[in-house]
């Protein structure tokens, strides 16, 4: 995943750090929403069976003296999954549920300040109007009201659930009265640097001349790759366009070649010019 | 002509250390074992953050390097998330919570509550007189599910036996609380969540719960148990109604915002009021609690009318005092 990737680019947002660095956030898209919704929804529910199962073995143990006890426990152990699940994780150190994290996400205000414990409150006591209402219209609908009223008001309640796929931002109901987003934070390897070593290869200026900051770093992803048949292809055609004639292995041909053209990008951005790519003629 | 080894590369290999220094603490920082680091890790977070923060700038300017690029990025954002997050600890929050936090917001909220409260005791007298005009209109308002037995049909003995006989025991009281505590929390949090909807719904919602209220009122009140009854209701009642009471007052606030912005830009008005609903909503949880502990425990086991009525009014005291009468420096 590079970030020349435009659709991802549509998705950055600006976070200017009070040091006046903007740290460039990725929002979430709806389909990681909605994946890290339906892993924590799992989570819940695996609890809930744990919990029961628990409860039942429990009420076994004691014959029936506990009952009254085990159900109390549960039904207080359902209620707090229900309502504070959320709420305990978004207000860890990580700002994220279990799914979230899975997912490489967090939760942030959207003006860039603390996280508040009253904000994680707000946006997951709106998950009422969002997630379980439209559920209990859809399930009690068909025998308590008349069909039509329990059609309309999922109708209406649709409107709230589906609301993050209307907006730019992704934001849910909970987020526009919380004040808050939710923001990729992928945990990034640091890998070894292709520059390492000085290119094995001398380069004219016309050879290093022929392509930008774009290709350079299609290229990289083609070295951190590693695929061979790739790393052919886009051997020949450089070859092919800069008229090199030289006996390397293709590794060794397009690390030298990445080398040396990563050094005069480089050498000419110092001097003011970002060579956006191979049409950027200047 | 290049000189052999690049620029960027230098940069790179003179900060490495640093980067992953921070990482590491980040990493342990991140697993929840914050408390674990030492002093002087603690107080070296900031400055690596800075100076990684610098390293993002600069790389930035002077590489081309996407993988560097990007990984600055992400350890500049986890560590701008751990240096400028929330810096009070869990307990330090819950006492500004109680000492100020909670009283100031249900103060700032009054207009609402009145409101709310007038919703509530309308839907309450409307359903009274009407209730007793025909006794036919009960059932309109009441669940049947919800009345067990307390109909215009019942005699008075069979009404005066669910005030004061002890048929759940106290066998089953701690279930019956709790039952109780998560049922009304719910209803509590729909009607602050409705109140996005442009304050309507909220309204129909405290509108309804005064109904309910007035019906059952009447049918007692027909039979001359009427201050029994209110014995019965007000011992948790008072602290439960001002809950569902305020939990409409806070959606009242938030579906005010969205469609009377006024000077603020719409977004912003629903933040600001977004936040302070909250916090009273987080306080209404905390009264149904109480609520729940007061009608499952208190009310099975204190059959005196009196007695009922003495703690009622305590209870009304203590909210009133608390949040309209205690003033915690701003």
């Amino acid at each position: 995943m590079s970030l020349s990737d435009p659709m991802l680019e549509k998705r950055v947002r600006e976070l200017v750090t009070p040091e006046g660095v903007d740290l460039r956030v990725v929002l979430a898209d709806a389909s990681e929403r909605f994946g890290a919704f339906a892993l924590d929804i799992v989570f819940i529910v695996v609890a809930l069976i744990v919990l029961s199962i628990a409860a039942f073995l429990m009420a076994m143990a004691t014959g029936g003296t506990g009952v009254e006890f085990i159900a109390t426990i549960w039904i207080l152990g359902f209620f707090a999954l229900r309502v504070f699940y959320f709420t305990f994780f978004e207000m860890q150190p990580r700002a994220a549920t279990p799914g979230k994290r899975i997912m490489g996400l967090r939760v942030a205000k959207r003006d860039g300040s603390a996280l508040t414990a009253d904000a994680i409150f707000v946006r997951n006591a709106m998950r009422e109007l969002e997630i379980f209402l439209p559920l209990t219209f859809l399930f009690v609908g068909g025998e308590a009201v008349d069909g039509w009223i329990a059609l309309f008001a999922l109708l209406w309640c649709g409107v709230f659930a589906f609301f993050p796929l209307f907006n730019r931002d992704r934001l849910r109901i909970g987020d526009i009265v919380a004040g808050t987003w939710v923001v990729h934070v992928p945990k990034r390897v640091l890998a070894g640097d292709l520059a390492a070593q000085p290119p094995s290869l001398a380069f004219t200026r016309e050879a290093l001349d022929a392509y930008g900051i774009r290709e350079l770093s299609v290229l990289e992803d083609v070295l951190r790759q590693k695929d061979p048949q790739t790393m052919e292809a886009v051997a020949r055609r450089i070859r092919h366009k800069i008229g090199s004639q030289d006996g390397l292995r293709d590794v060794e041909f397009l690390q030298a070649y990445y080398t040396a053209l990563r050094g005069r990008l480089e050498q000419r951005m110092l001097f003011g010019k970002r060579k956006r790519d191979k049409h950027d003629k200047s | 002509m290049e000189s052999l080894v690049l620029k960027s590369h230098r940069f790179r290999a003179e900060r490495e250390a640093d980067w992953k220094k921070l990482e590491a603490l980040l990493d342990r920082f991140e697993r929840g074992r914050g408390s674990q680091l030492t002093d002087d890790e603690v107080v070296s977070i900031p400055v690596l953050y800075r100076s990684a923060l610098s390293s993002l700038s600069a790389a930035r300017a002077v590489s081309l390097d996407q993988n560097l690029i990007s990984y600055l990025e992400s350890l500049c954002t986890r560590a701008y998330f751990c240096v400028y997050g929330t810096r009070s600890t869990f307990l330090e929050r819950i006492t500004r919570f109680f000492r100020k936090d909670w009283p100031t917001a249900v103060r700032d909220l009054w207009r609402e509550t009145i409101v709310s409260a007038l919703f509530g005791l309308l839907g309450a007298f409307t359903a009274f007189f009407l209730v007793r005009s025909g006794a036919q209109w009960f059932y309109a308002f009441m669940p049947r599910e919800l009345s067990e037995g307390r109909d215009p049909s019942a005699s008075a003995k069979d009404l005066r036996d669910v005030l004061f006989d002890n048929k759940h025991g106290a066998e089953g009281l701690t279930f019956f609380s709790s039952f109780l505590f998560t049922h009304n929390a719910e209803i509590a949090l729909l009607a602050f969540a409705l109140g996005f909807a442009c304050c309507l719904p909220s309204a129909f919602l405290v509108f309804y719960n005064g109904l309910t209220l007035g019906a059952l009122y009447a049918v007692y009140f027909d039979r001359g148990l009427g201050v029994e009854l209110g014995g019965w209701l007000f011992i948790h009642g008072v602290t439960e109604l001002f809950a569902i009471t305020l939990a409409g007052a806070a959606g009242f606030k938030i579906g005010w915002a969205l469609a009377f912005p006024g000077k603020m830009e719409r977004l912003d008005g629903m933040i600001k009021a977004g936040r302070e609903a909250g916090l009273v909503m987080v306080g209404v949880v905390i009264m149904l609690g109480v609520a729940g502990l007061l009608e499952g425990f208190a009310r099975q086991l204190i059959n005196d009318t009196i007695v009922r009525y003495s703690i009622a009014a305590l209870t009304a005291l203590g909210w009133g005092a608390y949040f309209y009468l205690y003033r915690p420096a701003r």
